[in-house]
């Protein structure tokens, strides 16, 4: 632990701990994380590099969920397109899953990570995918058409409060907010 | 700070009164500070002892292990099992130190301690008559096998059975011990330690239940938009979660087009389920009397056949003795299996459907222990061939009829413990040497067996109320039932890995948590009835015992009386023919 503050610049990890829902020893251990997920020789200068996406999928927080492609690509600013992330990207998802984080912004990044086209609603075939996500790969696990008809158009009547037949930013967030599960289930701690 | 600078010493009044305010301010973050840092501090020892003792708890590796494999419906089973284990040895100790030990002390003589008996001058003789005969002389080998599995012979004449406790009171020091009330009071305070502890373990889960049933937003959104639990990491309990997400999503799914389809139920339809419904009812009554009556006639049976033992071999008597215990068993394994096919026909709710098959297994379970009960108190109570007229009760052929109660709930208890024994080794690792060795398709089909929690749930309930019932007439049964549950725990663990395959039907928890400790509750409640009855009646049996002595006493002095005139009269006749011939 004391190796890696000495690694870390002392006013990066003032600004990350302004910057972020995130305490002091939360970011080091994060900083440790992430450096090990280097190869050696890159672990001096970790705050700049990037980690390709399969090394972060190695991570035991992240392997066994099903959305860690969309947690990936929704917190990755890689311009190439590979969802890579940096250490500030890797902080930045840390402090969204934090039990810090307000119940506005986790319920903003739910809805991005949720939202598989990217379009900023989250339409029929996103629902479909959120649920084939959670009932799990393979096919005996998947419902059925009907069964998938009947979930969606009952998600649909609870939330969308227009009646346009999708769900955006403000009618998730009211549902969300109204959800007693969803603030200890929306949580990673390292 | 500023007072340093200022050279003429007082320095104006602001300057004073800024000075005050800012030594307030420094007094007081010195006392913030202080309490800041002893509540730290004591928040740091704390969490070290939460720490420590949370190393001294049972098996809290083996459940938690459970729990990442099988989920945390069979994990409320092993915790439900350890909670027993906990609750038995507590009563055991509490039975022991009050009432055995001190008889222990007193034999041994320690602290100068001494006895002295009950004293039988107040109550009729015939009453207090009671001479177990232990094993005396030459005996077959096979009769310490018969003793130990049916608690007759060497084991009635230990401190197991209530005929043992024949002390009125024990002299420790100078300190006088009353022993029956000793024995008394321990009994209320086991059963008022159970109820309190079930109730306290039941609040939780109540509280749960009722903010769960409560909240109408167990709904669709919530459990789409916050199903998945970030938080897990191991890829078992990744499946598990995939599965009961599945499972919850299909069943809410289902139950809503069965409701949407009962409300579409024309009137023929409605009178058709209800008189179904209406006839199976009646069906499951049957099957229940038929239960109630087989078993007692088979406990009449087998107290009439034991009394007179001495012409029967080793095999005979043992099955004669166990007739009762096999025919509860038999029961309780035919009995869910039928209730379970019938309740198809009576297109109810899933959850519903559940419910109410458990409810008649509980019951069954329960009042079959009842008609037991029921049919011993008639034989005891059985006036009609022998006189029991001075004691209230048959004593010519149960001398001791607490000690013969306790000998039935032992044979119950140590044949439950084989029955489970037999059934993992006989059924369980068979099926699995099958299903993984032959690949004939019937037997793919068939496959391993589920663990079903609820059924292990009212067995090991089944036990538990037998313990409390029997511990009143045998204060070292939950010793027994302790070391019991103890393998037990081991034998369904062992099961569970080696020979169960998962549940296709995940069950949720909390509900089902608070479900099982109701049902120990009613177990607790129903032990309660056969508790007090039988302390009522020692009471109004002693004072029948009381009243016929008495009796004796009058009887007694008439006859002196008669007596002694007929002296008088033959004295003055005397005297009267001195008189007469001088």
């Amino acid at each position: 632990m004391g190796g890696s503050a000495s690694l870390l610049p002392r006013d990066a990890l003032g600004e990350y701990q302004e910057l972020t829902f995130l305490s002091k020893q939360e970011i080091l251990l994060a900083y440790k994380r992430f450096s090990e997920l280097l190869p050696k020789e890159e672990r001096e200068n970790a705050c700049s590099r990037r980690v390709p996406k399969s090394h972060i999928l190695t991570l035991p927080e992240l392997r066994a969920n099903p959305f860690q492609h969309r947690i990936c690509h929704v917190f990755s600013t890689s311009e190439a397109g590979d969802d890579s992330m940096s250490f500030e990207d890797f902080l930045d998802m840390l402090s969204v899953f934090s039990d810090s984080a307000t119940s506005d912004i986790k319920s903003h990044y739910a809805f991005r990570i949720f939202d598989f086209d990217d379009d900023g609603t989250l339409d029929k075939k996103d629902l479909e995918q959120l649920v084939n996500c959670l009932t799990g790969q393979g096919e005996e696990s998947r419902l059925s058409s009907t069964e998938m008809e009947q979930l969606i158009q009952n998600i649909l009547e609870e939330s969308d409060i227009d009646k346009d037949g999708t769900i955006n930013l403000s009618e998730f967030q009211h549902v969300v907010s109204r959800s007693p599960d969803f603030a200890s289930s929306f949580k990673i701690i390292l | 700070m500023r007072g340093q600078t200022d050279t003429t010493g007082m320095g104006t009044d602001e300057e004073r009164k800024g000075d005050f305010q800012q030594a307030d301010i420094k007094y007081l973050s010195r006392w913030k500070k202080w309490k800041r840092s002893s509540s730290k501090s004591l928040k740091k020892i704390l969490s070290e002892a939460k720490g420590v003792s949370s190393y001294l708890v049972l098996w809290r590796h083996d459940i938690h292990s459970i729990e990442g494999r099988f989920g945390t419906g069979i994990q409320s089973y092993f915790s439900f099992l350890r909670f027993l284990v906990l609750l038995n040895f507590i009563i055991f100790i509490l039975m022991f130190s009050f009432v055995t030990l001190p008889i222990i002390i007193s034999n041994y003589g320690i602290f100068n301690s001494t006895i002295a008996k009950i004293s039988s001058k107040n109550i009729e003789y015939n009453c207090t008559i009671y001479e177990p005969s232990g094993n005396k002389g030459l005996v077959y080998f096979y009769t310490y096998l018969q003793d130990l599995l049916s608690g007759t012979g060497i084991l009635e004449v230990t401190s197991l059975f209530y005929g043992y406790y024949t002390i009125d009171t024990v002299w420790i020091s100078i300190m006088r011990y009353n022993l029956p009330l000793a024995y008394l009071l321990a009994t209320f305070a086991y059963l008022a330690l159970s109820l309190l502890w079930i109730i306290k373990r039941s609040v939780g889960g109540f509280k749960q239940n009722l903010v769960h049933d409560a909240d109408p937003f167990q709904s669709y959104c919530n459990k789409v938009f916050a199903g998945w639990d970030f938080c897990i990491t191991d890829p078992n309990a990744a499946q598990l979660k995939h599965r009961s997400l599945q499972y919850e999503l299909q069943m809410d799914l289902e139950e809503e087009r069965l409701k949407q389809k009962i409300a579409d139920r024309t009137i023929k339809e409605k009178l058709r389920i209800y008189s179904l419904r209406i006839f199976i009812n009646i069906i499951v009554i049957a099957v229940l009397s038929g239960c109630f009556y087989s078993i007692y006639r088979v406990t009449v049976f087998s107290q009439e056949k034991s009394n007179d033992i001495s012409n029967l071999n080793f095999q005979a008597s043992l099955l004669v003795q166990y007739l009762p215990s096999i025919v509860i068993t038999l029961a309780n394994f035919i009995g869910p299996q039928i209730f379970s096919f019938l309740i198809k026909f009576e297109d109810y709710l899933p959850a519903f459907e559940i419910i109410l098959t458990l409810m008649r297994c509980v019951f069954l379970r329960l009042a079959n222990i009842a008609v037991l009960l029921f049919s011993l108190w008639s034989q005891i109570s059985d006036c009609a061939a022998d006189k029991c007229e001075p004691c209230g009760y048959n004593y010519k052929l149960y001398p001791c009829w607490e000690s013969d109660v306790g000998q039935e709930m032992y044979k119950l208890m140590i044949f439950d413990f084989i029955i489970i024994l037999a059934f993992t080794l006989f059924m369980d690792f068979p099926r699995k040497l099958l299903v993984t060795h032959c690949s004939c398709k019937a037997i793919q089909w068939w496959g391993l067996q589920e663990f079903s929690i609820s059924d292990s749930v009212l067995e090991i309930i089944y036990g538990q109320t037998i313990c409390w019932i029997g511990t009143f007439f045998s204060p070292l049964l939950p010793a027994i039932a302790t070391v019991k549950y103890f393998i037990i725990f081991y034998i369904k663990k062992i099961s569970l890995i080696h020979t169960r395959k998962p549940a296709d039907k995940p069950i949720r928890a909390s509900s089902s948590n608070f479900f099982f400790l109701v049902v120990l509750l009613i177990g607790l409640i129903l032990a309660f009835i056969p508790v007090g009855v039988s302390i009522a009646s020692l009471v109004m049996f002693y004072f029948m015992a009381l009243a016929g002595a008495h009796k004796r006493v009058v009887e007694q002095l008439r006859e002196q009386l008669v007596l002694e005139s007929r002296d008088k009269m033959f004295l003055i006749r005397k005297i009267t023919e001195a008189q007469r011939h001088p």
